[in-house]
Order: structure tokens, then sequence, then C-alpha cells
């Protein structure tokens, strides 16, 4: 910056400054933090009036679950080791193995392995190792912080939330696939079409983003459950009831997600230059060997962003999975929904928290690897307009 | 592009919005026009008990339910003309409570109360929206360059997070004697229930809203303050202007289409508010326009769906987004006009 003398600040606005900086940064990470630290706890610590009960979980401890200073830093170690190597060694080894082009499917065999990897040390062999070293430790073996993984154990296999992880997965899977495949074409198509239909089409796209859609569900529902009884005349006895299934609320979430996929996918396309596929077509190249030999191998950042809100999308919805699944298939939000809407115990309370943090640790990851990304994505709307 | 051509890229993603987005508009619309209803038949049943010497008969007129040959209840489905309509809005009620002001009675009916917290929620949280996301923008901006990156991923957790894992985590620090009661407890000197006072849990949906919401203003003032021109702010300063009238003058015209993109983006979403009734439970107090929808598609407890009344109370939701809209199309449609021209 140039001027320094000008710009330098008043002692009294950098303070004001950061401490506003801090003060947001509290105000945002914290009930997420603290949401994961209650879920660590036995029912007793978390709801605990005594914040520092919370933290310790002197109930916890007292119960026999807990970590000692050793084995906080020994964990700790590990972690670091962890996402060092994670930010080094395996980026240099997908790198070295993976073969040419095929670059983003190194990257995702070799994350998979890794996570694989930690895991089994994290929680394999890192207790077993542990539980040897801590009586030999003396002080530093003894435990200091109460922690136990029962409340999580609860919820993914006695209430059966993996169930509901299956179902989210496949309907984020579902919703993300098939967005982006007619998404990208359409973006592409609005983005190299300068006709009066193209403008038309993305102001009534705009409309569609603003409707609420309980408005849409509320056309679906008498639809989809009498769907068998409508489809007959067509389909013959092979008619599906839609109320239910998986595919069709995929259809729905991926037509709500389609105008806002549009927007966005249309405003990465018109950012690669229209000389490139025009050049192709001079090759000899037809509108869709262009799209698919010149502008696919570019367009990934634009697709991989756009994914990434499909995805949340389809992973945080509630509205449209509740009411259009029943609850043998339910996804994971409006499960919670459903464990603490009958919250009688403190234990079924710390159980739906548990549940919560299962929920958000996808996302916390996401928001790790794709920061940029999401950067990007969010602001690519607003400049276009 | 030749239009078979642009058809064919676009033909897949309109058909889907078509089918998916245009056509159940069409059908909510007929669907609050007619009711549908089990058929009942009035059988006149003659019951008999033993009696000495005679027996006691007695000959009602009942109504049950005509079943098909499979057991199924027969349905008939009428048109009711716009009954589903007064059913949502019960005009008279509304209309004998305002004309003797008295708003406590008219916000009783399931609709009003639901309208007045919607537009509440909208005029309230989109200027703290505005300022807190600008705010944080300006703050990280100030920041030293290392420390940005981590700024932004933690800046960005409220934006990501669930919107009703959001809503039940900021609700757990206050349920019961979780740390902030604890905390308001111990800096008030007397015990407090936050979840018993409506205006507590429509304070706390607010809070949440702009927690969820101001990152993302957040990240696009950010990205804006990135292109403002040097030169002005440089000659700004020459000029005498001082850090507020640099920031006033100069930083907020800039940022100002930015501004405009943020507000529309925030009325259509936070109109649409629905998560945080969810996630705080809050139905007993406060309620929005598409949870009033969404609450009469869930089934009642005879399994139920009122469907008809859903579709009219949809509709009657449209018509704000509409006027929402109006101000936006118009401008899109003048700026197309003199693009074309």
């Amino acid at each position: 910056m140039s001027g320094p003398r000008a710009l330098q600040q008043p002692l009294s606005l950098k303070i004001g400054s950061s401490a506003f900086l801090i003060f947001w940064c509290l105000v945002a990470a914290f009930p997420i933090f603290w949401i994961a630290v209650m879920s660590f706890k036995s029912p007793i610590d978390a709801f605990s009036s005594n914040p520092l009960n919370v933290i310790f979980g002197p109930q916890t401890r007292a119960a026999g679950r807990g970590l000692s200073a050793l084995d906080i830093a020994l964990g700790g170690a590990v972690v670091y080791a962890a996402a060092r190597l994670s930010m080094g060694w395996l980026g240099r080894q997908v790198r070295a193995l993976a073969p040419m082009g095929q670059i983003w499917l190194g990257w995702v065999i070799g994350a998979a392995a890794f996570a694989l990897g930690f895991v089994i040390v994290f929680f394999g062999i890192l207790p077993m190792v542990l539980n040897v070293l801590d009586p030999l430790a003396g002080p530093f073996g003894r435990d200091i912080i109460g922690l136990t993984t029962e409340n999580y154990r609860a919820v993914w296999i006695d209430r059966g939330f993996s169930r509901n992880f299956v179902n989210s997965l496949i309907v984020t899977t579902g919703v993300v696939t098939v967005s982006l495949t007619v998404g990208t074409l359409a973006g592409y198509g609005l983005a190299r079409s300068g006709s009066n239909l193209a403008f038309w089409l993305l102001i009534v796209a705009l409309i569609f983003r603003a409707l609420p859609h309980s408005v849409l569900v509320a056309g679906y529902l008498p639809v989809f459950i009498n769907s068998a009884e409508i489809l007959r005349p067509i389909m013959g006895d092979a008619a599906p009831t839609l109320y239910g299934k998986p595919f069709a609320v995929i259809a729905v979430l991926v037509a709500i997600n389609q105008p806002f996929t549009i927007w966005m996918l249309r405003s990465f396309f018109q950012n690669i230059p229209r000389e490139l596929d025009e050049a192709a077509r001079v090759d000899g190249c037809s509108h869709f060997q262009a799209f698919r030999l010149v502008i696919m191998p570019v367009m990934w950042p634009g697709v991989i962003t756009t994914g990434l809100f499909s995805f949340l999308l389809g992973y945080n919805d509630f509205l449209v999975t509740s009411l259009l699944l029943d609850a043998s298939n339910q996804t994971m939000v409006p499960a919670i929904a459903g464990m603490f809407n009958r919250e009688t115990t403190t234990t079924d309370q710390v159980q739906a928290v548990a549940a919560a943090v299962s929920i958000t640790a996808p996302l916390f990851l996401l928001v790790m690897v794709f920061q940029r990304q999401i950067v990007s994505g969010l602001t690519a709307g607003a400049v276009k307009g | 592009m030749k239009f078979r051509t642009f058809a064919i890229f676009v033909g897949p993603s309109v058909f889907m919005m078509l089918l998916f987005i245009a056509f159940p508009l069409i059908s909510v619309f007929k669907q609050s026009f007619y009711v549908t209803q089990p058929v009942y038949d009035q059988v006149t049943v003659e019951t008999c008990t033993p009696g000495f010497l005679k027996q006691i008969c007695t000959s009602e007129v009942k109504s049950q339910p005509r079943l098909d040959a499979n057991g199924a209840p027969v349905t008939q489905t009428r048109f009711v003309g716009l009954q589903s309509y007064r059913n949502v809005l019960e005009p008279d009620r509304a209309w004998a409570a305002l004309s003797r002001w008295d708003l406590s009675t008219l916000l009783t009916i399931d609709f009003w109360k639901a309208l007045r917290f919607t537009v509440m929620f909208t005029l309230v949280t989109l200027p703290l929206v505005l300022v807190t996301g600008l705010a944080i923008a300006v703050a990280v901006n100030n920041a030293t360059k290392s420390l940005r990156g981590p700024l932004i991923f933690v800046s960005l957790l409220p934006f990501i997070i669930t919107p009703v894992i959001g809503a039940l985590s900021i609700r757990w620090l206050f349920i019961g004697d979780g740390i902030m009661t604890a905390f308001l407890e111990w800096a008030l000197g007397h015990n407090i229930s936050v979840f018993a006072n409506a205006w507590a849990i429509e304070a706390l949906m607010y809070f949440y809203r702009v927690w969820h919401v101001a990152p993302f203003a957040f990240v696009i003032f950010y990205a804006g303050l990135q292109t403002v021109n040097q030169d002005t702010l440089e000659s700004a300063i020459i000029d005498g202007a001082s850090r507020w009238q640099r920031l006033r003058y100069v930083v907020i015209p800039h940022l100002m289409p930015l501004i405009v993109f943020v507000s529309l983006i925030h009325l259509m979403d936070s109109y649409r508010v629905f998560d945080e009734i969810v996630g705080f439970a809050s139905q007993a107090y406060v309620i929005s326009l598409q949870w009033l929808t969404y609450d009469l598609l869930t089934p009642d407890d005879s399994g139920t769906r009122a469907i008809s009344r859903a579709s009219a109370s949809a509709m009657l939701t449209m018509i704000g987004i509409v006027i929402l809209l109006i101000p936006l199309l118009r401008k899109t449609w003048r700026d197309h006009k003199s693009q074309v021209h």
C-alpha cells in the first residue's frame, strides 16, 4: 500500500478491530465447539450448569473414561503428524503415482487410503499402546479430562443412525451427480447463446429460485402418494409409488437446485474465453465435440464449486426429505429432528448432540479442504450479478 | 449457436424445472380450489335390545365412510372455490379483530401470526446481516495477511453448518442450565428460563439467522473490498477525508451493487424462514409462513393431510414472493431493454 503514514492506523483502531475479530470468531465457532465437547461427556456432565464440569467431565472420569496428560500429548502428536503428512507427503505421492490426466482419481484413492490408515492408527493402535504406557507414566498417566465415545456408539449402532447416514449418502450423491450433469449442459448452452430465449430462461430460473420449497412440496405430495394409480395406465402394474423413494427425492432436489446451478455454472462458463471453442469449431468440431474435448478439461474449478453447493443443498435439506421420505429411509437431518422430539431424558439429549456433531463433522472437513472453492463460488454469483 | 443445439444443451434442465417446479405450481393452484374428502353415506341402522314381551328397537341415522371393493374409503373431490383460502385467512375473525384494533386476537389466527413473524424476521435481520457482514469484512481486510486464511475458515463455519443443526447448537447453549443461561443467571443474579418466553425465542431466532448469513455477506463484501480503487482512496486521503468518511463516501458506494445483491438473496431466503422453527422447536410460540404450509402437509393424528388448506396457504405465501420480486424484475427488464436498444 502506498502512503504508509496516512494509512497507518491509530492504536485504538487496531485494538478495536482485533477485539471485534476475536469476538466474532468466538461467536462463530463457540456453539459448534461446545456441542462437540458436550457430545463426548456423560449426560450429567454434558448438561451441568458449571462450564468447567462440562469441559473436564468429573462424572465421566469417575466412570473410568478419560484421557491422561500422556494420552493428550501422544494423540496430539499423531494428529499433528497426520496433518503434516497430508499436506506435503501425500500430495507428492499422489503426483508421483497417479497416471497422467487422472490426478483427481489419484487424490480420491490417496485420501481414502490415508483416512483409513489414520483411523487404524488413531483408534486401533494408539489406545492399545496407551493402555500399556499409562500405568507406567505415574502422575502423567492419571485421567484429567473425562471423555467417552458411548454417545456416538449409542446413536450410530443402537439407534440405527448409520442407516440414515447411508440414505443421506445416496440422496446427496444422486443430487450432486444429476444436477451437475444436467446443469453443466444448460450452463454452457446459456453462456454461449446470446438469444432472448436464454435471457428469459435465466429470469424464470431466478423466479423459481425464490419459491419457498413447501409450496412445491404441496404440489408433489398428493401426486407422489397416488402415483401408482396415476401412472398405471402408462406403466402397467410396475407403476411405482413415488412417495418414500430416494430417487424421487433426488429428482425433486435436483430440480429445486437447478436454477441456482445454471446461474452459477453460466457465470463460470462466461469466464472461459469464447475463442477456445470457436477455435475448436474452426478445426471442424461440432458443438458437442467442442464441449467435450475443449471445454470439459478446463471447466473443473467451476464444476467442483457448484458441486459443493449442490452437496450442501442435498445434505442440509430438512423440509423436502422429511415430507417425501418415510421413517424407514429417512436421511440424517430429519432423523435427528425426530430424535429430539422425544427428548425426555438427558441421555436422549446427549445422544441427539452426538448425532448433531456427527452430521457437522463432514461439513467441517469440507470447509477445510475446499475453503477456496467455497469462497470463489460465493463471489462468482455476486460479481456477475 | 443454432436454436436446435441450444435446445439440446438446455433441454434436460428445462424439462426438470418444468416437471418439478412449474407443473407443481399449477397443480397447487388447482388444488387450492378443491377439497378431497371421504364419501360418507347416511345409513339408517336399527338396533334392537331384547326386552320383555317386546324387543326395544331404535333406529338412528349414522354416517359412515363408503368403502370400495378393497375396503379402502372412497374419496371424492369437489370444487369449493375460495373456501380453503377462507379457512386459512379466517377473514371474518381477522376483520372483526382489526376493526377493534385488537392485534392480539388477530395474531391468534395461525396465518396472521405466521405473516407477522415472517415479515418482521425478514426486515429485522436484513440490516443486521449487512452491518455485521460489512464490519467483519473491513476488520478481516485490516488484519495481517497470514491471519486472513484461518479467519475466513472460522467465519465460514456458521454458514456451512446444516441450518437445523446450527439452530439446535445455539438452542443447546440456552436450554435448561446450558452454559449461556448459567452465565446470564450468574450475571443477573436471578433464575431465568429462556425457552418459556416467546420474545426470547424470537430474539434467539434473529440472532441465529444473523450468525448464519453474516459469513455470506462477509465473503462477498470482502471480495468487493479487494477491488476498491486505491487511487480514489489515496486522493480521498489527500483531500483530508477521515477514516469514516473514506468508508462512507468511497468504499460503500463501491460496494453498493454487492449490498443490493446480498439484500436480495437475503430477502428471498429469510422470507422462506423454516429451519429455525424446527431447530428451536418454537411452534408453540412463533411460526412462519413456510412452516404453516409444512404443518398442514404433515399428517395429523388421524393420518390425514390438509392438502387443500396447505395449497391455499402456499398460494398466499407466493403472493409475498411476487411482491418481493416485482422491483427486481422491473429493474432487470429495464436493463435488458436498454441493452437491446
